[in-house]
């Protein structure tokens, strides 16, 4: 059950029927806005004017309630240039539409969504940035990806790849290298990153303080944009891409990001996944969430202890041993790749008892290990100064901003892809979504370390399932043709539950075997996006937390 | 022995050395040797194979036994990066700031495909084919990540060749620093002409002839 209160008006929401959507009153809804229609294979699509996107925008969120918008997608066709703003509900997420965008090859304006959503303003700037797309009334449309020097759009089709970069010195100068003061202000400018221990990788946060408090946060990304959308776009669905998304959310999240490209691509090519893989393909995703969250607990508290011994090296420990069972199922450590369409890569390892007893083993040891963790982290009383009622977001803004997975669960937000839009084998399985309602950085903690638990109930059930499966049935992979080629123009966006929240994937086919567009929206761009609302008028050390409190990637941030 | 030393002193070593408190060797070899045997690493993580690096430090791999896990967060503290991970266009100058902070002498490992040539990303509009673009590399560590052992076994290796004095920095190619009026004025110099102030120093990511 949810948390939050029930909005009025929520029960008279446009177009909900029994049966699911009804399209036709969210058209008669926009009325007049919508010039045209089309169908996506996850979602009927509104055509709207370049002008009236935030008409449109305002009226399906507070009219029919589409109060999250996942993902904005900006893409190039030989005539027009094109942007999707993909939105659901958080109440629902199998409710879906998508607000299509074109605007005219010359001169690509569009009004932006930013009025609405404040998630859109990230994701605008990306669009600017790779695609091109200007958008119109955005408060800062400003290159975010790539440096402000930067010459051309890489993701249009006429984009010169071998053309050299010229950057001038100036840009690169130390910015604290002359005097800073400034006599009308008592701020001071400090740069955090991006070579910073804090910073979870390569972020860098452009912090204007006020004596000890932070007066103004500006996040600065791009400094691991490594191209994944270009390179997905320029490899075959078989089998080029799928060791792509390890390297998205690189903490041993491996099989949850292969899984939001499998879910996508299946959908797109009707491809059946058996039972027994989806076990397998369950399992094995828990088990990185698992290690995914225990890297998380133990760096936040490297962030807020300053501690480079006891909580990091627990955490690391009990990390190893769910690596070495990932290793054993998948042959590597930590780009496992491990994942095929309609499928897994192989079965369980030999002797499949040795497996199943590691695993247990490690099961079951769990709890004891976990109570450290409360002995350790939540029961202490300089984390809870550092933690409890710092790095607020409130669940409105969280949503606003498109936040999910332990940081929008950590606000009461009573959201998580595994259960509202059921995929795999969890819908058949007995576990229970975590939320807290404290919207603090505490919050997100907890939410983790009960997940831990949730996800080891998770893995018991399956290797149960597995233990007792019959040998002659143990199907790890559904026939798949050798080059897959989907329909032309066929469009979907899917999304799973990643450790990090949301995980969307959006591809267009054109009919060859590579896609023609292939669009990440990952959990983290959206998570750190809040981070100014959260840190605002905060102390440093609770900025560092907040941003702790996000676990974010980096590799997943840029892309 | 020496005088007034307990048995605690006496160590195999010392047995070795005899009874003289005093070695004779080159100073040279003497420092090599120091500095093979304590080295400083900098606390630096850019990509996925910074969590193997995490893992190389903490507690199953343990880098420390191997003279070589005081992890510094400030360049200015440490004689060794290890580069792990993809460089990209907005890091590379980033990147070499912080090298360029770092006391003499100072070693490099690359570690992992993205710092020895791009790895998968090497295709990418944004992606420095190699770290050794940017700043010499000593040791390269393969791998997609490579391994904590394997990053051990670099790391040990570069001790080795520091203790022998026979590190050598490799050149650096096309990441370079030039004038801008020297530059050729293909159709993206002169685009920027008017922005740019000729006297400025620029720097060129040359995508196309970058191995």
């Amino acid at each position: 059950m949810s948390l939050e209160e029930p909005t009025p008006g929520s029960a008279t929401e446009v177009g909900v029927t029994e049966q699911g959507l009804d399209y036709d009153a969210i058209e008669s809804l926009l009325g007049d806005l919508v010039v045209g229609r089309e169908s996506h294979v996850n979602a009927e699509s509104f055509v709207v004017r370049p002008d009236r996107v935030a008409a449109a925008l305002d009226r399906l969120k507070n009219r029919a309630g589409f109060d999250h918008l996942s993902c904005v997608t900006a893409q190039e066709y030989e005539d027009r240039f094109e942007s999707i703003y993909h939105l659901k509900k958080y109440a629902d997420p199998t409710h879906e539409v998508n607000l299509v965008v074109p605007t005219g090859r010359e001169n690509p304006h569009s009004q932006s969504g930013n009025a609405v959503f404040r998630t859109a303003d990230w994701h605008e700037r990306e669009a600017y940035d790779l695609v091109g797309i200007e958008y119109d009334d955005h408060p800062d449309l400003r290159r975010i990806l790539l440096p402000e020097t930067w010459q051309g759009h890489p993701l249009r089709l006429d984009y010169d790849q071998e053309q050299p970069q010229v950057v001038a010195f100036r840009e690169h100068a130390n910015p604290l290298q002359q005097d800073q003061r400034d006599d009308d202000t008592d701020t001071m400018f400090v740069n955090i990153g991006p070579h910073h221990p804090a910073t979870h990788g390569v972020l860098h946060l452009k912090t204007t303080l006020d004596g000890e408090q932070v007066a103004d946060v500006d996040p600065d990304i791009g400094y691991l944009h490594r191209c994944e959308e270009q390179m997905c776009q320029q490899s075959t669905y078989r089998h080029q891409i799928m060791p792509y998304p390890d390297r998205w959310d690189y903490i041993s999240a491996g099989i949850l990001n292969e899984w939001a490209y499998a879910r996508a691509a299946e959908d797109l090519a009707d491809i059946d996944v058996p039972e027994y893989a989806q076990i397998i393909r369950t399992m094995s995703a828990e088990l990185c969430r698992i290690a995914s969250h225990m890297l998380a607990v133990g760096t936040f508290a490297l962030d807020v202890y300053g501690d480079f011994t006891a909580i990091f090296m627990y955490a690391t420990r009990d990390r190893e041993i769910v690596q070495n069972i990932l290793e054993d199922l998948t042959g590597q450590r930590l780009m496992f790749n491990y994942l095929r369409l309609g499928g897994v890569a192989w079965d369980l390892p030999d002797p499949r008892e040795e497996f199943f007893e590691k695993t247990r083993d490690f099961l079951d040891d769990l709890p004891a290990k976990l109570e450290e963790y409360h002995d350790l982290i939540t029961g202490n009383e300089i984390f809870q100064l550092r933690c409890v009622n710092t790095g607020v977001l409130e669940p409105d803004v969280a949503k606003s901003y498109g936040t999910t997975g332990p940081v929008a669960r950590g606000s009461g937000i009573d959201y998580d892809l595994r259960r509202d839009d059921p995929y795999g084998y969890y819908p058949d399985l007995d576990w229970n979504v975590v939320v807290e309602d404290g919207c603090d950085n505490f919050a997100r903690v907890l939410v983790r370390l009960r997940e831990v638990e949730e996800s080891a109930k998770i893995i018991e059930q399956c290797l149960d399932l597995l233990e007792d499966w019959p040998e002659d049935d143990r199907e790890i992979q559904s026939n798949v043709p050798r080059t897959l080629k989907p329909e032309n123009d066929r469009e979907i966006y899917r999304a799973v539950e990643a450790a990090k929240g949301e995980l969307g994937i959006y591809i267009r086919s054109d009919g060859t075997d590579k896609p023609a567009r292939f669009k990440i929206r990952s959990p983290c761009f959206s998570n750190l996006q809040a981070l100014p609302e959260m840190s605002e008028g905060e102390y440093v050390p609770d900025l560092v937390a907040s941003l702790g409190s996000l676990d974010i990637v980096l590799g997943e941030v840029d892309r | 022995m020496g005088e007034g030393v307990d048995a605690r002193f006496n160590s195999k070593l010392r047995e070795a050395f005899g009874s003289t408190p005093f070695i004779l060797t080159k100073f040279d070899k003497f420092m090599n040797w120091v500095r093979g045997s304590s080295m400083f690493m900098l606390q630096f993580g850019i990509a996925c194979c910074s969590i193997e690096m995490m893992h190389t430090y903490a507690v199953k791999h343990d880098l420390d036994r191997f003279g070589a896990g005081v992890p510094r967060a400030s360049p200015r503290q440490a004689d060794v990066i290890i580069v792990p991970g993809t460089i990209v266009s907005k890091f590379a100058p980033r990147m070499k700031r912080v090298y360029d902070q770092m006391p003499e002498p100072k070693f490099v490992v690359g570690m992992g495909s993205c710092t020895i040539s791009g790895g998968p990303f090497q295709e990418g509009y944004n992606v420095i084919k190699g770290a050794e673009e940017v700043i010499p590399v000593d040791i390269h560590v393969p791998g997609c990540p490579p391994r904590p052992e394997a990053l051990v076994y670099g790391v040990a290796k570069l001790q080795e060749r520091v203790a022998n004095g026979e590190t050598s920095p490799v050149t650096v190619k096309p990441y370079e620093l030039e004038q801008f009026g020297d530059l050729d004025r293909d159709e993206l110099v002169q685009h920027l002409a008017s922005q740019i102030d000729e006297e400025d120093l620029v720097m060129r990511y040359n995508w196309a002839e970058s191995p």
